[in-house]
């Protein structure tokens, strides 16, 4: 009975955590649809169908458009799953992104040098991503346990420093004669691609599903997770009970900063095999802060919502196609993500509200 | 006399609990009608219905005699009903009269009128005896001042019914005595009020009447003047409950605490204690009386590491550990009830089985490496619940979920069995029941009587004087006299604590 009692709260727990994003999705997809019956003079049905069979056959429809998406999943797996790990600790990572651009940068760099055999290589272009990633997370995270700096102004300019720096070496000391583009990495250091080499999916797709596993056990199974989550719900209660506010803030944007590095490498190793010169930012470290707040920090979440955006992403080309501008893609993105925010500022105000309830002292 | 609130078959069922069992209550126009219950009885949730902030699943409300529907605070205040909870609601850089009127300003044109509101404030105090500076800023109040400030915002949007959770919990024994004071003005200018406390002696001295509920369920409602202390007791916990603490003479040992010459600065940066000095033993209890304020936060904070002296040293069993982390000193042996429980005490959003090793969390058997094991963490967390019989569901629900008093009896639970050598116990009944309080002091005396070192830090005298054996009176950041538990009187320590001195009998 008690038993029961437990499940069933658990289980309505949950379906009251999963209504919300469940919901915006739903209605940023209704306000998509009436932007095609304007943009396309159709009306409300044939706007739907339209636009939900461009979306669906640019993403699911073929098998090559489902090995596209899950390109497009791969790299938000690892950028969702950093930004969770820095929102479970009460940190906002933005520079998740910059710290993808550092592990690009050292899977093409780690990836060029010769003669070694593929079962180290592949490790050690893994590794070098990881370990450039969590330091420069841990650069901003250290500035804030122990100067009291903002995280968030630090890393943003983080990533504006590893643009610029990955540029540099791209077009300066690593450049490939005549490209904006790094050399092509030894054919050692590249993931296998295990649907043949045109298709671009590869294990990468993998490692980051095991990231997912892992990272849940990271949080909720071991005393480092116990840790990072009590310093994000309470520092006070954290400090009182022994745990190191500092350590784990720092600790924290390494993980964070070493899941997004990782993400680099394994762009460059099973996608690219170089790092391209950027006109901007990549995009995926801002996408996973998205994919993060709209899978509510949980890996499981993040999954979902990663597979979310990984095919709104891949179906875009599709939808120019169908005469639907792709920008269509974006705005969905958008509204999603105003809608989750929307659900935070609610639920933080709803918090106060409680308190008011929450008289026991 | 006139009904002037009526609640019917008040039924609230929270996942795994009825809080609220078909409760029947009644507030007549112009007493002091006091709940009384145990911790986690249901007062607040059905307070909480009548202000608003819930719904009842079943039941009816009638105010004046009309049926009514209160859906928020706004439609509770619209029926002339108040609401004053434990946790303030004020805004901190506000003035008293900038609070006060706060949500209803007076208006000039579109601008405020602060004249208004200053004089509005100051007939109002005036009319019911607060006495209070309108200019005044919150945060440099006491929590005395800031509760009037409440009490006089509610009365400024017109309350005539006045709700007060727990109001004297965190207030020194002289600010209770204008409370009760304000409380009978009100009642004559035929203010009804409704007053939750676990104090047996305010339900006593201030109410005329006391509805006594447990696990949900109305049991009684009695003339104050027809029932004593012991009655209310028995009939708030089901069994005879023994108000005085039972202990035989200390036997200390040797010093386990030793705090020398320390200073510190508080979170302003203000110099908040001054050279202190002080020793715990063995197998005693040295209680520190103070009135709030006057470095005892600070020097707890010292002493667990929570805040770094600006000068003196602090040694657990002859060990410096001064300036150690906090997780050093709990390693050297040292339990610790914090006073502010949601603060410090507990994580709000972590499972009462987190929170029950928070702390111990990384050492064996809860952990191995840096995997958790959390059934034995589970296992753990039912046997401090058992044993200090906090009322909850189960272990998994939010430690949120948890009544204030059960949420105070988990963290007495967690830090006495850690089964340090040395317990720090700051308010460690703050808001409990009387029969949560006769346990955890006992439980405090078998520690005691085990050989543990006892530090109690306390704003009740009555429970300084009932546990300790030494008295430490602690004024402006200094230790001012140590006396005899045996000897010392409410008077002397209150001469103490006001900044006097004693003169001592040759
Ligand atoms: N928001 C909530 N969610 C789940 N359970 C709750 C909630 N609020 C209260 N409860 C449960 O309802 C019961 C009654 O709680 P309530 O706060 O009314 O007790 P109380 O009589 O005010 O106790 P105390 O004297 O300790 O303040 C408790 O068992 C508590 O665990
Ligand atoms: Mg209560």
């Amino acid at each position: 009975m008690a038993n029961k009692n437990t499940t069933s709260s658990k289980l309505r727990a949950a379906l009251n955590t999963l209504i919300f994003p469940i919901i915006s999705i739903i209605i940023a997809m209704f306000i998509a649809v009436f932007f095609v019956m304007w943009a396309e003079g159709e009306n409300f049905f044939t706007a739907t169908v339209t636009l939900f069979q461009a979306i669906w056959e640019g993403s699911f429809g073929t098998s090559f458009s489902i090995i596209e998406t899950l390109v497009f999943v791969t790299p938000l797996l690892f950028t969702g799953l950093a930004n969770a790990v820095a929102f479970k600790t009460g940190l906002f990572n933005i520079g998740v992104e910059g710290q993808f651009i550092m592990g690009i940068f050292a899977a093409a760099a780690v990836g060029l040098i010769p003669g070694i055999p593929a079962f180290i290589h592949v490790p050690l272009v893994l590794i070098s991503g990881m370990l450039i990633g969590a330091l420069w997370a841990a650069i901003p995270g250290f500035l804030k346990a122990k100067v009291g700096t903002n995280e968030v102004i630090n890393t943003i300019m983080m990533n504006f420093i590893a643009m610029f720096f990955v540029n540099y070496m791209i077009m300066g000391p690593l450049n490939a004669p005549g490209k904006a583009t790094t050399p092509l990495i030894q054919d050692s250091a590249k993931l296998w691609r295990f649907l043949g080499e045109t298709n671009r999916v590869n294990v990468g797709l993998f490692i980051g599903l095991l990231l997912v596993a892992l990272v849940y056990i990271l949080l909720w199974k071991t005393t480092i997770g116990y840790e990072l989550r009590a310093v994000g719900l309470n520092p006070h209660a954290a400090e009182y009970g022994g745990i190191s506010i500092k350590k784990n803030i720092i600790l924290a944007m390494a993980i964070s900063g070493a899941i997004a590095g990782l993400g680099g490498a394994v762009h460059v190793a099973g996608i690219q095999y170089q790092a391209i010169q950027l006109f901007g930012f990549t995009g995926f470290g801002f996408d996973g802060i998205a994919v993060a707040l709209l899978g509510k920090s949980h890996p499981v979440g993040v999954l979902l919502s990663a597979i979310l955006f990984g095919a709104l992403n891949s179906s875009s080309l599709n939808l120019q196609l169908a005469n639907i501008p792709k920008d269509i893609v974006y705005l969905i993105q958008a509204i999603i993500i105003i809608f989750v925010a929307a659900d935070y500022i609610y639920k933080w105000i709803g918090e106060k509200r409680k308190k008011e309830a929450m008289i026991n002292g | 006399m006139q009904k002037v609130v009526e609640m019917k078959g008040i039924t609230k069922v929270f996942p795994g609990v009825k809080a609220n069992d078909d409760v029947n209550f009644e507030l007549l126009k112009g007493e002091i009608h006091v709940l009384l219950g145990e911790n986690g009885a249901g007062k607040t949730t059905l307070m909480n219905i009548l202000y608003g902030l819930y719904q009842p699943d079943a039941g009816e409300i009638y105010v004046n005699g009309q049926k009514v529907n209160i859906k928020s605070p706004g439609d509770a205040i619209k029926l002339g009903i108040g609401m004053v909870h434990q946790h303030f609601m004020l805004v901190h850089n506000f003035t008293v009269a900038e609070n006060i009127v706060l949500g209803s300003e007076p208006k000039k044109g579109i601008k405020i009128d602060m004249q208004k509101a200053i004089k509005d404030t100051k007939e109002l105090a005036d009319r019911y005896g607060f006495k209070i500076d309108p200019n005044a800023v919150i945060e440099d109040i006491t929590v005395g001042q800031q509760q009037k400030v409440e009490i006089l915002k509610a009365l400024y949007r017109g309350a005539d019914i006045l709700i007060l959770d727990e109001p004297t919990a965190v207030l020194t024994p002289q600010e209770i005595e204008e409370l009760g004071v304000i409380l009978k003005n009100l009642v004559k200018e035929g203010k009804s009020i409704i007053l939750i406390t676990h104090k047996l002696k305010e339900v006593m001295a201030m109410s005329d009447r006391v509805t006594i509920v447990r696990r949900g369920k109305v049991i009684d409602t009695v003339y104050t003047k027809d029932t004593n202390i012991d009655e209310l007791a028995e009939m708030m916990v089901g069994r005879k409950v023994n108000l005085v603490v039972q202990k035989d003479e200390a036997k200390p040992g040797k010093v386990v605490l030793k705090v020398e010459n320390i200073s510190a600065l508080d979170h302003r940066k203000l110099p908040a204690l001054k050279g202190v000095n002080l020793e715990v033993r063995a197998g005693e209890i040295v209680g520190i009386a103070g009135v709030d304020g006057n470095g005892q936060t600070e020097l707890i904070e010292v002493i667990t590491g929570l805040r770094k002296p600006t000068e003196g040293r602090v040694y657990i069993n002859d060990k410096d550990v001064t300036g150690k982390t906090p997780r050093d000193i709990i390693e050297a042996g040292v339990g610790h009830i914090p006073e502010d429980r949601h603060k410090r005490g507990l994580v709000l959003k972590y499972s009462l089985y987190e929170n029950a090793v928070l702390g111990n969390h990384y050492k064996l058997p809860f952990a191995k490496g840096i995997m958790m094991n959390y059934n034995k963490i589970k296992e753990y967390a039912r046997k401090l619940i058992d044993e200090f019989d906090v009322r909850t569901p189960n272990e998994e629900v939010f430690a949120s979920a948890l009544s204030g008093g059960n949420q105070q009896k988990f963290i007495a639970a967690r830090e006495i069995n850690k089964d340090p050598e040395l317990i720090i116990a700051a308010q460690p009944t703050r808001g409990i029941d009387v029969g949560a309080i006769e346990y955890i002091h006992k439980r405090l005396v078998e520690e005691r009587d085990k050989g543990r070192a006892i530090l109690l830090v306390s704003l009740e005298l009555d429970e300084i004087l009932a546990l300790s054996d030494r008295i430490a009176v602690i004024y402006d950041g200094q230790i001012v006299d140590i006396l005899d538990a045996k000897s010392a009187t409410e008077h002397e320590l209150g001469i103490l604590m006001a900044g006097g001195t004693l003169k001592k009998q040759a």
